[in-house]
């Protein structure tokens, strides 16, 4: 059953590194966060086969943390490239708040 | 056979079904040419992968704690995957960016007025 564990860590190894490249080379910025995105849920898989691989599926809780932060860092990206800030719109006079 | 060796079975096959899904959806995500088109490569890793590794480590699990945050993890998954993929679609149409195919079609159609779009092009300089 490790062997297994084993295999599907390594594949998701490569997938991550895929993602890797295509965070780095994307021609957009758009496509670095369509990467960082899957890099996050690779991440999220990859850390609950390991807890399995490892014989300690407390691990769970960190990539179930992981899943919740991941999902909160990709929409504060976007909110950010759409309204060039954060928090309160009525800093900024030209950002509409549609 | 038991029904825990049979679990066991179904477990490992869905995790080396799963790994492939994950390989071709980050394969997909790197050769297709399009952010649009590229959107079909991370649903595969969200929906395919996830879901079937999830799953079987869900049927090897060794305790129901395990298996209630197998569950828990699934279910944050499905719900903020697509969401997450739904808002980048979003912001990149948004942003006015357009399909490679969209793009092509503009070029071939341009030559036909030419003087339209250079009309246009006149005024808004």
């Amino acid at each position: 059953m490790e062997t297994v564990f084993a295999i599907t860590l390594i594949a998701l190894g490569v997938a991550a590194t895929l993602a890797i490249i295509r965070a780095t080379i994307g021609p957009t910025s758009f496509d670095r966060v369509l990467a960082v995105n899957t890099i996050g849920s690779i991440a999220v898989l990859l850390i609950a086969v390991y807890g399995f691989f490892d014989g300690r599926p407390e691990f769970l809780d960190i990539a179930l943390l992981y899943a919740l932060i991941n999902f909160i860092g990709t929409i504060a990206i976007l909110k950010f490239f759409r309204f060039g800030t954060l928090g309160d719109h009525s800093l900024h006079e030209d950002g509409d708040p549609s | 056979m038991s029904v825990s060796a049979i679990m066991d079975i179904i477990g490992m096959v869905s995790l080396c079904i799963g790994s492939l899904a994950v390989i071709f959806g980050a394969l997909g995500l790197l050769r297709l040419g399009d952010v649009y088109q590229r959107m079909h490569g991370t649903g595969i890793v969200d929906t395919g992968g996830a879901g079937l590794i999830l799953f079987g480590l869900l049927m090897l699990s060794p305790d129901w704690t395990v298996t209630v945050r197998l569950i828990l993890i699934g279910f944050i998954l499905v719900m903020t995957g697509p969401t997450a993929t739904h808002t980048i679609a979003r912001a990149v149409r948004v942003s006015g960016e357009e399909p490679d195919n969209v793009k092509a079609k503009r070029k071939k159609a341009a030559p036909k007025n030419k003087a339209v779009k250079k009309a246009a092009k006149g005024g808004r300089k």
